[in-house]
């Protein structure tokens, strides 16, 4: 068939071609003029960067014997370093207890607020928002004052039930001390993100559901949470990113829990200590990339499996 | 529309000017961004990265009688706060100032990279009687000097009169005595005995010297050999003992220069508190010994394993050094010589103890050695306890890893702390990572 109207208009067919090319050229122009500023800057601070930690990464350098060509052997040697695996299993364990803990809470304050129309709703959201709009370096160590057992109010308000405050900087309680710190952090980022998504939800689908008999839990579960599906999935994936890189925070309460926080803490810290303060820029650079490694695999897992389930919701 | 645009603008606006900053600011290493203002402005500048309490005077005062050359001073933090700021500049191979103040036990790590000059040849000759040949030994490396001492640190203890007194105890003067004292004051309800810091790992290496242990053995020489002995007996004893304090409860686990540690101090929740000389200076910049704390403290010679035998340690004390990054490294060398070796800078440091002077014209001053220390109720502090300490002090030879083994020491004293291992095993546990560490870095470890 294309070969019988190829023969037969093959001069119009070009022709068209000459012109849709031309137009083409131009959208392309114009395409990589908008791109452009965003490109460079994409490529200049982002794959440039990637390029040059993954050529980093398959060097070693040696306080004694300089640097050499190892392939793959700092990847080798971070998938056996005890320090980097138990940084990334707590990061792991971290992820599991924290995201779903956030994310209840968030969806749950939403529903709340979506459910809820009052001057008092309004000022709520703003407060439990307000953590979001604080630095996480300045919670944390807010935080950390808070958590202190000489200062800290814990110590006053368990004095009054003749009971000793627990110190969520040791190393029994650290966890749930982080798990706080972030939880009140991350909860009203996601909550704004899922209120937003439930405003774009279109309210006649309500009043019809109520027609049909449905009540506000049930509007709820079977309604509202469905529809923004979407949205869960997104803030789900980008706390699931933020958490195995968790960084900030276990770093600036390390200054007040040092024995407790270690340089290897999460794979994030271990690669900031073994660049910038043991000038091993290779290994360094290799835990990144095996964190990034985990990161995409976590994320592709989860991405696999919602998806999935997707059409159960 | 219109406020789109606007908006639009501002953020350009602020993001064009957040570009700026950044290129504006190098670390320091610019001269145009000192923490001090440099009066006579004709002349060159040397940039310099320091901690001590004092600097802001220190500099003033070379400033001010220098027509050479002026400095530009900038604290980039306390300790490994620093010494990470520097080793990012070593390996971007820009950034660094041209002196900087670094800690003796820091300089073979700085050293072995390359990062710091020889300044022998920049006019040592005319200032090495100012300072004792022990006191060079800990800046040199081989025959080549690496900085210019300043202070040095002879570790005492520290303690609370108030709660001696209360708790009728004298100064043990040995670790078992202090055991026993710690168990006396517990028993009678009171605070704890000291303190048991996971992040002072330098400490806990110095009371380790103290019973015998030579944790490195490193001859610049032959710059591939290292001997790494940080599991044997001494070694072992120490963390055991303080171990062991801590899992009865006689001393706390808390780290040190924290606001929580601090606050224990000044609330007297701690008895004694074993640290070096230029303790006091930090402990009174954060508001230690005022108020209704002055004149509760004290200060006592280390206590012994063998009273017979006593042994003197160091812990911290700093110098000045150049760095491979100075631009004109004659003049830093100048400036390295000059800052905190004048009467004046001196006198400030140790009337106020923030330094323990490691400059003959102070340790041999009578006004030195015979100060009535406000901090310490006038006690003779010098003459009593720390001019002894200081003179007896033998020297150590540092590893030139020195921040890795600090911080897998630090990791292993938590350890420790949590039960989760004793000393012994914890000595053992650090042995295999730092020989670990060295070969992996190229060394043959003995």
């Amino acid at each position: 068939m294309t070969l019988v109207t190829e023969k037969r208009a093959p001069r119009a067919h070009n022709e068209s071609r000459k012109i849709r090319g031309k137009v083409h050229l131009r959208e392309h122009l114009m395409g990589w003029l908008f791109v452009g500023p965003f490109g460079v800057v994409f490529l200049a601070f982002l794959i440039a960067p990637l390029g040059y930690a993954l050529y980093l990464s398959l060097f070693q350098k040696k306080l004694i014997g300089g640097t050499s060509f190892v392939l793959f052997d700092n990847y080798v040697k971070a998938f056996t370093d005890p320090s980097f695996l138990s940084g990334a299993w707590f990061v792991i364990r971290f992820s599991l207890v924290s995201i779903p803990l956030q994310i209840v809470i968030a969806l749950a304050l939403a529903l709340i607020l979506d459910a809820v129309t009052t001057l008092f709703a309004r000022f709520s959201r703003l407060m439990i928002f307000l953590p979001y709009a604080i630095p996480t370096v300045i919670g944390a160590v807010m935080w950390g004052f808070l958590y202190s057992k000489g200062f800290g109010p814990l110590t006053d308000i368990f004095g009054l039930f003749g009971a000793t405050a627990p110190d969520f900087l040791s190393s029994d309680l650290i966890f749930y001390g982080l798990l706080n710190v972030v939880t009140w952090q991350w909860a009203g980022y996601y909550m704004i993100i899922l209120y937003a998504a439930l405003q774009g939800v279109d309210p006649t689908l309500y009043e019809a559901a109520r027609m049909d008999g449905a009540g506000r839990w049930q509007v709820a579960t079977r309604i509202k949470i469905p529809l923004i599906a979407p949205a869960l999935i997104l803030i789900l994936v980008f706390s699931l990113i933020g958490t195995l890189q968790f960084f900030n925070e276990p770093q600036i309460l390390r200054f007040l829990a040092a024995g407790t926080i270690g340089s290897d803490f999460t794979p994030n810290m271990y690669a900031y200590q073994q660049a910038f303060s043991l000038a091993n820029f290779n290994y360094g650079s290799a835990i990144s990339f095996a964190l990034g490694g985990i990161v995409f695999i976590c994320v592709y897992a989860f991405l696999f499996f919602t998806r999935k389930r997707r059409s159960f919701l | 529309m219109k406020t789109k645009r606007l908006l639009a603008t501002v953020a350009m606006l602020a993001a064009g000017s957040g570009l700026v900053a950044c290129s504006s600011d190098e670390g320091g290493s610019d001269a145009s961004n000192c923490t001090n203002s440099i009066t006579k402005k004709d002349l060159p500048v040397v940039t310099m990265w320091g901690w001590y309490p004092n600097t802001q005077l220190v500099v003033d005062n070379f400033n001010k009688q220098n027509n050479e050359v002026q400095v530009c001073w900038t604290n980039v933090g306390q300790g490994s706060d620093e010494y990470d700021k520097f080793q990012t500049a070593i390996s971007a191979g820009t950034g660094a100032p041209d002196v900087i103040m670094v800690e003796a036990d820091r300089i073979p790590t700085f050293q072995i990279q390359g990062a710091l000059v020889d300044i022998k040849k920049y006019g040592f000759d005319a200032v090495k009687a100012n300072y004792s040949d022990g006191a060079w030994k800990d800046v040199s490396v081989g025959d080549a000097v690496y900085g210019v001492p300043v202070d040095g640190g002879p570790v005492a203890m520290i303690y609370r009169k108030d709660i001696f007194d209360k708790y009728k105890i004298t100064p043990p003067k040995t670790w078992a005595e202090y055991e026993q004292a710690a168990q006396k004051v517990k028993d009678a309800g009171g605070p704890l005995f000291g303190d048991l810091g996971a992040n002072v790992s330098a400490l806990t290496m110095a009371l380790q010297i103290q019973k015998g242990a030579t944790p490195f053995i490193y001859d610049p020489a032959q710059p591939k050999a290292i001997g790494v002995k940080l599991n044997d007996q001494p070694s072992k004893d120490v963390l055991d003992y303080w171990g062991g304090l801590a899992k009865k409860g006689l001393v706390g686990t808390q780290d040190q220069f924290t606001p929580e540690y601090i606050s224990g101090v000044i609330n007297g929740n701690y008895a004694t508190y074993i640290s070096a000389a230029w303790a006091p200076g930090y402990l009174t910049g954060a508001g230690v010994g005022k108020g209704q704390d002055t004149g509760k403290f004290a200060v006592a010679p280390l206590p012994q394993w063998d009273a017979a035998n006593p042994v003197q340690v160091n812990w911290g004390g700093s110098a000045f050094s150049v760095t491979k990054q100075a631009k004109k490294p004659d003049l830093a060398a100048k400036v390295a010589y000059g800052l905190y070796a004048d009467k004046e800078s001196l006198t400030d440091g140790w009337t106020n103890q923030i330094i323990f002077p490691l400059n003959l014209t102070a340790l041999k001053d009578p006004a030195f050695i015979d100060l009535k220390v406000a901090f310490f109720n006038g006690q003779q502090a010098n003459k009593e306890v720390y001019v002894p300490a200081a003179d007896a002090y033998k020297g150590v030879s540092y590893a030139p890893f020195g921040q890795y083994y600090l911080d897998a020491m630090t990791k292993q004293i938590s350890e420790v702390i949590k039960g989760s291992v004793t000393g012994s095993q914890a000595a053992d546990r650090l042995q295999e990572d730092v020989a670990k560490y060295a070969k992996e870095q190229g060394f043959t470890v003995q």
